[in-house]
């Protein structure tokens, strides 16, 4: 059976499987939601009105026996930075789709009815919409556990809490892990598009699916186990991530001077031994917790981890640096305990954990409450869930509590939160948050691995020269991963290990029975961008938009006490390709 | 000399923390991480207050030298 797309239509209620038009037949993942939204999303639309359009699309890989591929990408038009929006995430649904050989689900309309909302279930025959009255308003914990019950353990769960069904621009949306835990397509908002399309969730049964075609297993075998070597065998993907998780990085960027502390006044926390990663490992290991766990099966990685209170009882998972950092050294609190509390929350309600660390940070800054206050923070959390007038303001993001408050010290990138990273000291990443088709994302070019951890070579921090080429370089590499439906952190062997690179490109030729090279990755990965940033032109936005808040300019950042200065020029070089 | 000696992540299994510790003008990075039986293979990360150096890098009177193994996150 051919891959196929399955397109629902929430105004008519209604859904049908299509056959994938040719140009999108080698499309996955990142590089087919992007074509999908440029091709019949209107730049100029209102993101929460009918003509936006909430697409999923399983990697190219996803669904087989290769390592670390099952990241499903999320896109939109963002309620929160009004750019084009490709969010990806860990969990089962991109496994499950892929054996309905479903390439994308395509989402439209809306009902004209706003005071409904709906179920989706997919499966091997399509889709049911249905009404949905007993889980509105109920948190994404008890979403999943009532549909596991309703429908099956093995189900696939995307899913929005109260936050996306209010449609506040930070609202996230979440996917089942293998445990019946909570993984989150976390950045842009786009759980606010799907509470728009008054879907609350969406259900993928595979059973009896017709599964995943390989055109050559035997190549396709080898391949993935040079892969997986090559993953096991690198000392960051094989040793570091898990053991320690990502939030290793806490002392690596307190050390360095780019933690960013207290709202981005400085580069470094008093308290970052209590929130380390290294005390963060003993505290889970010591309470019986798990140190190490994956996202999805097929992970071997396991960078995550299960983080218990200290009877032991479950609190969080997918605990990581970002968020770590946000409530910790951005919000100055300096207990690991509150910290997952609050992420715990954050799950549960639907809200992005980086932005709404930033928008805690600015709440901090305009004096809504105080640095360091823990149990003020899980109040605002909770005034975010419960939609309070102040849980609106707060709910969609950092830029609108700046506004709100007439703050000027508001890190955000086009209209999105600044995450754990000083681009004044770590100056390769202030390039990708100034140039992004996202807005300010770390992930899309991760100029940390070759600016402070030496993966991939050196590039100095503290200095402009090398910036714009090496986020250039990375960002192409990284629009092509994020289309295979890849875990990010494939690109630590990547970038070390040759024979990495080689194998995802023979398991792509196997899989599709292609002969693809090197260049046409990259190839893949420029298209990507361009058309990503050919949607943001049409929608309004210029180079001008590319830049840093002003206070990075004039604000130095101590250890070094370094200021952005990149000039407008040198950035606008990061498009000449 | 003083300096401080901090180690992170899997360098701290079986050494310390953090330590001060004494030693003759003009020692470089090598020899202290030689003295701390860590191989060269397994070095990520090797600051000077904050600043990426080589292993051949002199310390200075008061620098803090931070040592990490291969890491990374995101
Ligand atoms: S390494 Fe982490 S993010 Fe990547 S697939 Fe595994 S658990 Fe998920």
């Amino acid at each position: 059976m051919a891959e196929r797309i399955l397109r629902v239509n929430m105004t008519t209620l209604s859904g049908a499987f299509e056959e994938v038009p040719a140009p999108w037949v080698g499309l996955g993942g990142r590089a087919l939601t992007s074509a999908i939204v440029a091709k019949e999303v209107p730049p100029t639309c209102d993101p929460l009105g009918k003509h936006n359009k909430l697409i999923f699309a399983p990697g190219l890989l996803a669904g087989t026996p290769c390592a670390q591929s099952g990241r499903l990408s999320a896109g939109a038009k963002s309620p929160l930075t009004g750019t084009i929006k490709e969010s990806n995430a860990g969990g089962t649904a991109a496994q499950n789709l892929a054996r309905l050989q479903i390439k994308a689900l395509i989402i439209e309309g809306m009902p004209t009815d706003d005071s409904q909302f709906y179920g989706l279930r997919i499966n091997k025959d399509g889709v049911e919409i249905a009404e949905e009255q007993a889980l509105v308003g109920k948190g994404n914990y008890e979403v999943i556990s009532t549909l596991m019950q309703r429908l099956g353990q093995k189900i696939g769960v995307l899913t929005i809490g109260p936050v996306g069904e209010m449609r506040m621009s930070a609202a996230n949306i979440s996917v089942r892990d293998p445990d019946g835990n909570i993984r989150s397509h976390g950045r842009g908002g786009l759980g606010a598009v799907m509470g728009s399309k008054k879907v609350k969730f969406i259900a993928i049964d595979d059973a009896n699916g017709p599964g995943v075609a390989i055109a050559d297993p035997e190549k396709f075998r080898s391949a993935a186990k040079t892969f997986a070597k090559a993953i096991l065998e690198h000392p960051v993907s094989g040793e570091g991530l898990p053991t320690y998780g990502t939030n290793v990085l806490v002392n690596v960027l307190n050390e360095a001077g780019g933690l960013p502390t207290r709202n981005f006044r400085t580069g470094q926390f008093e308290g970052h031994d209590k929130i380390s990663g290294e005390t963060m490992r003993e505290t889970i290991v010591k309470r019986g917790g798990k140190p190490k766990h994956g996202c999805h099966a097929g992970c071997i990685i396991q960078c995550s981890q299960q983080y218990v209170d200290e009877k032991g009882e479950y609190i969080t998972s997918g605990f990581e640096y970002e968020t770590i950092w946000g409530f910790g050294a951005n919000c100055c609190i300096d207990e690991l305990d509150t910290i997952a509390y609050a992420d715990r929350m954050m799950d549960d309600i639907g809200i992005d954990s980086i932005e709404a660390a930033v928008i805690i940070g600015v709440a901090m800054e305009a004096g809504i409450i105080q640095f360091g206050d823990g149990p003020g923070t899980l109040g605002l959390l909770k005034e975010i869930g419960q939609g309070t007038p102040l849980g609106r303001i707060l709910g969609n993001g950092a830029a609108s509590v700046g506004k709100a408050y007439g703050i000027t010290r508001v890190p955000v990138v086009k209209g999105q939160g600044i995450p754990a990273y000083d681009p004044r000291s770590v100056k390769g990443i202030g390039v990708t948050y100034a140039t992004s088709t996202q807005g300010a994302d770390h992930t899309a070019g991760y100029a940390v691995a070759t600016n402070i951890l030496k993966v991939g070579g050196f590039v100095d921090p503290l200095k402009n020269d090398g910036q714009v080429e090496l986020s250039r370089n990375l960002q192409i590499a990284t629009a092509a991963i994020d289309s295979t439906g890849l875990c990010l952190f494939v690109a630590f062997p990547a970038l070390d290990i040759p024979e990495t690179l080689v194998a995802i490109i023979d398991m792509l030729n196997a899989k599709y029975s292609l002969s693809l090279t090197g260049d046409d990755v990259i190839g893949l990965g420029k298209q990507v961008l361009k058309t990503e940033h050919a949607f943001n032109n049409a929608a309004g936005f210029t180079k001008h938009d590319d830049r840093l808040p002003e206070f990075f300019a004039e604000d130095p950042c101590a250890p070094h006490n370094v200021t952005w200065t990149m000039s407008d020029e040198e950035i606008d070089e990061f498009w000449n390709f | 000399m003083q300096i401080t000696t901090k180690l992170f992540a899997s360098f701290r299994i079986g050494r310390f923390a953090a330590m001060p510790q004494s030693w003759p003008a003009g020692a470089t990075v090598r020899q202290v991480v030689d003295q701390l039986g860590i191989p060269e293979g397994e070095l990520g990360i090797v600051l000077i207050n904050g600043r990426h150096v080589e292993l051949g890098e002199r310390l200075n009177e008061g620098d803090t030298l931070s040592l990490f193994p291969l890491v990374g996150g995101g």
